[in-house]
């Protein structure tokens, strides 16, 4: 418990020293961008790696957050504020709608139908055109604001998602080493002796999904309020399946975990900038190497890894 | 304690169970035996909510609970655990146990992540809770291993240690010896004298005969889906039809 907490506190620590060493403008526009990534990752990690359900439409949570925060504050003059909260609200209650019929599926059964649910948000994005701007985007939404502080520079905004990217990890750490924790681990190794126990599996995927959508929600506001600008490409099914991309590579069932994927799917494209047209086949031959190799993902791999390398005759460790 | 009457299961056109009714008093250890395909399986599924039977009723301490979920049984103090041993693998001994007290514990969702100083003090409980039933199934120092990696008799103990933390009044065992060598199924039978010590009915269906002779109170035989017999274990012992149907009767 006390070493847990220690972690959590070092890597907080970190992450506030970081802009110290990147003064450049345009790292800490990336590292924005991991800290949405991180949110985004934990909240579908929260469904697949400890429910054990999956979900291929999470994009559009996330693109719902987005667009409802943009419109409250654009068409009708909103407070961000206040948005924010009205978005997840609406979001939540949303998910927990569709999540009693959906989550009776399993398997492939239910990838298809969040896939489908995806899909279905994409083309409203694109389509209400009055609401959203359609394919063009919709513009002009207001940063955040609290008191004089305007978040409007990449530094404000990295101290701005990464506060609410901790507060959302120490949510998800606190949760997974709970009851309800437990609970949802339990219907994911075996759903029938959960029961047998007492666990309600069904409200409680219902739950988790609808958590799992407002985390989701509220990333997409945040991005909304920190790009000030937003369009229906960002929230394509693409997005979806990085996310997953992100989850599996990081470590299913590890809040870490998903910050690691996380920070390397949105730093790989970056690195690999240099490599001009040849980028996206290393980045493909990079994470097919990794699942290959690292199942359990980088979280456990890496210390898998390291303990090979400085114990050579030791027993090979498996995590 | 348990009633049921008119247990009747039918998947497709073959009948499972037919019409098996019979009652299991409060603190007794009852043993239901049968060849394979009896039906005994079944009858626990329907008893514990997992399949919905096609006729009959089950009374839980005179209450109807006939077609109720497996979650509403396991709140009224109703336990079972699985032939093939469901444990959840990805966790440890211990938070397997603590998962056994999910009925006994109340904090929800929000609760549990912002930490509300009660959902720290269940916590504890649920914690020491636990270690109690690892004490008493006498598995303790295991806590900390992967439920994974444990061998299929303590795997059995981690089972049984996890439907007691549910505090029930009354545990269904599926076939509790099955994988045991012969040491351990002596451990066993002194672990469910133990349970019904704690005032918990006991049932269980088992192959195990010097088991089911040794420790039952009273035996129900279920044979081709029907109830062939039921008694002391000297009854059943001496009962014609029963020895028929396990030694095969040309007829």
């Amino acid at each position: 418990m006390k070493k847990d907490f220690l972690l959590f506190v070092a890597f907080s620590l970190l992450v506030m020293a970081a802009p110290q060493y990147f003064r450049g403008g345009y790292m800490m526009n990336v590292l924005v961008f991991v800290g949405i990534n991180t949110m985004l990752a934990i909240a579908l990690n929260l469904l697949l790696g400890y429910a054990g359900q999956i979900s291929l439409g999470h994009a559009g949570f996330f693109g719902l957050g987005a667009y409802l925060s943009g419109i409250m504050t654009t068409t009708f003059s909103l407070n961000p504020w206040v948005a924010m909260p009205v978005a997840a609200f609406v979001v939540g209650c949303l998910a927990g709608l569709i999540g009693f019929p959906v989550l009776k599926l399993k398997g492939h059964y239910l990838a298809m139908a969040t896939l489908g649910l995806g899909i279905i948000f994409f083309i409203i994005f694109n389509e209400t055109y009055e609401w959203t701007g359609g394919p063009s985007g919709l513009s002009g939404i207001p940063n955040l604001q609290l008191g004089s502080i305007v978040f409007d520079s990449d530094v404000k905004n990295y101290y701005l998602i990464w506060g609410v990217t901790l507060a959302v990890m120490l949510f998800a750490l606190n949760l997974a080493n709970s009851r309800v924790g437990r609970a949802l681990r339990a219907v994911h190794d075996s759903e029938v002796a959960a029961q047998v126990l007492g666990v309600n599996a069904r409200l409680l995927k219902v739950q988790i999904f609808a958590l799992s959508a407002i985390i989701c929600s509220l990333a997409g506001s945040l991005y909304a309020h920190t790009m000030t600008f937003i369009s229906p490409t960002s929230f394509g099914f693409n997005f979806s399946i990085e996310l997953l991309t992100m989850v599996v590579i990081g470590g299913l069932g590890s809040i870490y975990g998903s910050f690691l994927g996380a920070a390397l799917l949105t730093l790989l494209p970056e690195f690999l900038r240099g490599a001009n047209d040849y980028d996206i086949i290393i980045y493909g031959g990079l994470l097919m190497v990794m699942v290959m190799y690292m199942p359990g993902g980088l979280v456990r791999g890496i210390p898998a890894l390291y303990r090979k390398i400085i114990k050579p005759k030791g027993e090979a460790g498996h995590a | 304690m348990l009633e049921l009457s008119g247990i009747t299961q039918i998947f497709g056109g073959v009948t499972a169970l037919d019409t098996v009714t019979f009652s299991i008093a409060k603190g007794d250890i009852t043993g239901v035996i049968g060849p394979n395909g009896a039906g005994k399986t079944t009858l626990f599924n329907i008893i514990t909510g997992i399949y919905r039977q096609t006729a009959g009723t089950v009374l839980l301490e005179g209450k109807n609970v006939t077609g109720f979920p497996p979650e509403r049984l396991a709140r009224l103090a109703m336990v079972r655990t699985f032939q093939n041993i469901e444990l959840f693998g990805g966790m440890t001994v211990l938070e397997n146990v603590m998962v056994g007290m999910h009925t006994k514990s109340s904090s929800g969702l929000l609760a549990c992540a912002l930490k509300m100083p009660w959902s720290i003090s269940e916590e504890r409980r649920i914690r020491e809770g636990a270690a109690k039933w690892l004490e008493f199934t006498g598995i303790l120092d295991l806590s900390e291993h992967a439920a994974s990696s444990l061998p299929f008799g303590q795997g059995r103990l981690l089972e049984i240690a996890r439907a007691l933390a549910a505090m029930p009044r009354i545990i269904l065992m599926d076939e509790p010896a099955a994988g045991l060598n012969s040491q351990e199924t002596l451990a066993l039978a002194q672990l469910i004298k133990r349970i019904r010590d704690l005032g918990i009915t006991v049932v269980l269906v088992e192959h195990d005969m010097e088991l089911v002779m040794d420790i039952c109170d009273r035996i129900v035989v279920l044979n081709l889906g029907r109830k062939l017999a039921e008694g002391t274990p000297r009854e059943i012992q001496e009962n014609t039809e029963v020895i028929a149907a396990y030694l095969g009767d040309d007829d």
